[in-house]
């Protein structure tokens, strides 16, 4: 392909290792690879100190045109076309946008159709593509991966490096494969399976790793459904997560605003179709799981590897055999003021999220609408969905989807990360407690005291309207 | 970026594994556009808590953090890492530490040093019978060690970090030094590779 390092045969190669070897522009023993990056993605949070630090350096941006921004993780969701009322916030908003201009880098603000949460926004305008290395100011860049992407977070540090060489200097990570083979039962769904992974390996699992996700479960989810799983890649401490582009992954991204066009798309294409694992390729580590057995599943502790299906009972910490698991374990029931043995059926929920990076795109806003229709949301719980960018809340508008969250007694807001990380006024009060789509439980993550609890659409959908842990099996069915 | 090379200061218990970058510093104190201030934001939940350690005066001066194991999980905020370091921390010894912070404290300057698990067991059994102890890293060696000789050991962190933060370099002039071979790379991608503008 033109002299360019694309693939070209010779050793067998995991995907990764692919991806990797072909964004190489100069590895030196002893040193880490200086890797190119083909997408760099911007939001008003990780951003304001790297170009305060090109401007004291005097360094330009050296690729605008590979480089997006937006404004997602600060900006209300209610009121979005008024100026911003927390001065904090508007001043970082603010920056934001006074960098994007003097350094010519493309920006979707709040109020602009293109809006929204940076991971949602890169996939719907066909920015992310297979084989490409991503990198963004946010930890949850792994979602891209479901593109068969390298795609990782990365600091403001190295925001700065990226801004000012469209590189960064990284040791090569090794490889995992995580394999889930049979098929998912209905009404599980890609957030179920990526929770029981995290629990099967715990928060450290991935550490060191890029892990490629793969198997008959995996290839059967949508491409919204390998987002979700990907996204949480982090959560178990993987570099980046990502999967082998096919079929489905060809379809998503045909069409979109900034896919390939005519003979692009076709050179593309025979490109992306290289990228899958090589048969004698030989992962440092594997993992197999099943998918046929899962459940709905539902974390009860302070960290998104403390889960158990809904269907069981709170832990008990004396049964963890490590202490440090027992300790850990102890300090989550206190913080989320549960009691062992307790049905997770049984835990009352005040607050349910519907949203964030993980859980706020089409599909999700659809499945929620198709659980709640004809339900009302349980008088002491409350029901916020947020969609992830303004096209998803266009679309799910155009079909009708918010009248039956307006109708179910929900409130429907703009497009943002919200009560993901509770840093705009979405916030939890201290003991509140929340059933919630997004990928963090961590002590205070939606509001300071706040208790989380995360859980896939469907169980959100009928926790809200049962006001306890549910899934849609526990609802009685209404004539709609 | 200044140059370290070996520091001494009171080493300070963090008795818990998985100290999440929200637990380092919430959400709400990240709306700051420099890198300094970031210090009331430390372990703000925590700090509330009487019996939290840095609430020990003879904690308060405080410059090497004894953590338990996977610090950093979470986040990419690198103002985790400056809230540390705007604190007074110049230090942090964990067993396991998470990717994304171990990177950011190597851009940042703030040094995260791997040891074993025993090793941390033995400096917070120290610091229980000697609070406000003070503990040595030296970066050039890769040692930790007590003044009276109490624990003695070696820590891991990888070379190119080592070698960046002896020397005190900053990674952007290294890199920019390697301006060719970034343009090299450029003029050999494809070109349907996607672009956010057009010329
Ligand atoms: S939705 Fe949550 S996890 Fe996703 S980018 Fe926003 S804050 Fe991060």
């Amino acid at each position: 392909m033109m002299g360019c390092k694309l693939y070209s045969g010779g050793m067998a190669k995991t995907l990764s290792e692919k991806v990797w070897d072909e964004h190489v522009v100069r590895s030196t023993a002893g040193e880490p690879d200086l890797l190119y990056i083909d997408l760099h993605l911007i939001h008003e949070v990780t951003s304001p100190q790297a170009f305060d630090g090109l401007r004291l350096a005097g360094r330009p941006v050296r690729r605008p045109d590979l480089t997006l921004a937006t404004e997602d993780h600060n900006v209300p969701t209610l009121d979005w076309d008024k100026p911003i009322a927390d001065p904090v916030s508007k001043t970082q908003v603010d920056t934001l946008r006074k960098n994007a201009a003097e350094f010519g880098v493309r920006l979707h603000p709040l109020g602009d159709i293109e809006q929204g949460i940076v991971h949602v926004v890169g996939p719907q305008l066909g920015l992310t593509q297979p084989g490409m290395t991503i990198v963004c100011g946010d930890s949850h860049t792994s979602t891209h991966g479901a593109f068969g992407a390298i795609a990782f977070g990365i600091g403001t540090s190295e925001v700065e490096h990226v801004l000012a060489t469209q590189t960064l200097m990284q040791a090569k990570p090794k490889t995992m494969a995580v394999t889930i083979n049979g098929s998912l039962p209905a009404g599980v769904t890609a957030k179920d399976m990526v929770l029981t992974l995290i629990t099967h390996t715990g928060t450290g699992g991935g550490q060191g790793y890029i892990v490629e996700y793969r198997g008959q479960a995996i290839e059967e989810l949508s491409m919204e459904g390998r987002m979700t799983v990907c996204n949480m890649s982090i959560e178990w401490g993987a570099k980046a997560g990502l999967i082998a582009p096919d079929q489905t992954t060809f379809d998503y991204i045909e069409g979109k605003p900034e896919a390939p066009k005519g003979a692009d798309w076709d050179a593309a294409v025979a490109h992306w179709k290289t990228l899958v694992t090589d048969e004698d390729a030989v992962f440092d580590k594997e993992i197999v799981l099943d998918a046929s057995t899962m459940t709905p599943f539902v974390t009860w502790g302070t960290n998104p590897g403390q889960g158990v299906a809904l269907g069981g009972v709170v832990p008990t910490p004396s049964d963890f055999d490590d202490e440090q698991d027992r300790i850990a374990a102890e300090n989550a029931l206190t913080y989320m003021g549960l009691t062992a043995g307790t049905p997770m059926r049984d835990v009352k929920v005040d607050t349910v999220f519907v949203g964030s990076c993980t859980n706020g795109r089409i599909e999700d806003l659809r499945l929620a609408a198709d659980i709640l229709k004809g339900h009302k949301v349980d008088p002491n719980t409350r029901l916020l969905v947020v969609p992830g960018s303004v096209r998803v809340r266009m679309q799910a508008e155009a079909e009708g989807l918010h009248e039956i969250f307006l109708a179910a007694g929900a409130e429907w807001r703009g497009a943002g990360c919200s009560m993901c990380l509770g840093m705009n006024p979405d916030q939890l009060t201290p003991g509140e407690r929340s059933a919630s789509t997004s990928n963090r439980n961590f002590e205070g993550r939606q509001g300071k005291g706040g208790r989380t609890h995360l859980v896939s659409i469907p169980v959100a959908a009928a926790t809200a309207v049962r006001g306890t842990l549910s899934s849609p099996a526990d609802l009685v069915s209404v004539e709609v | 970026m200044e140059k370290f090379t070996t520091h001494t200061g009171v080493g300070v218990p963090l008795k818990r594994s998985n100290v999440d970058t929200d637990q380092i510093i919430p959400a709400v104190y990240l709306k700051r556009v420099t890198r300094t201030g970031f210090e009331d934001g430390l372990f703000a939940a925590w700090r509330n808590d009487p019996d939290f350690v840095l609430n020990n005066e003879v904690y308060a001066a405080g410059s090497v953090l004894v953590a338990g194991p996977d610090f950093g999980t979470g986040s990419s905020r690198e103002h985790a890492v400056w809230a540390l370091q705007n604190y007074g921390f110049k230090v942090v010894l964990s067993a396991r530490f998470a990717d994304i912070f171990r990177g950011n404290s190597g851009k940042a300057g703030l040094v995260a040093a791997q040891v074993d698990e025993k090793v941390i067991q033995r400096l917070w059994d120290h610091l229980d019978d000697n609070p406000g102890a003070e503990i040595t890293v030296d970066l050039e060696n890769k040692t930790v060690t007590t003044p009276g000789g109490e624990v003695e050991d070696s820590f891991d962190i990888d070379d190119y970090t080592r070698w960046r933060l002896l020397n005190g370099l900053d990674d952007i002039g290294i890199t920019l030094g390697n301006k060719d071979d970034i343009a090299a790379y450029e003029a050999g991608r494809p070109a349907w590779k996607p672009v956010t503008q057009r010329a």
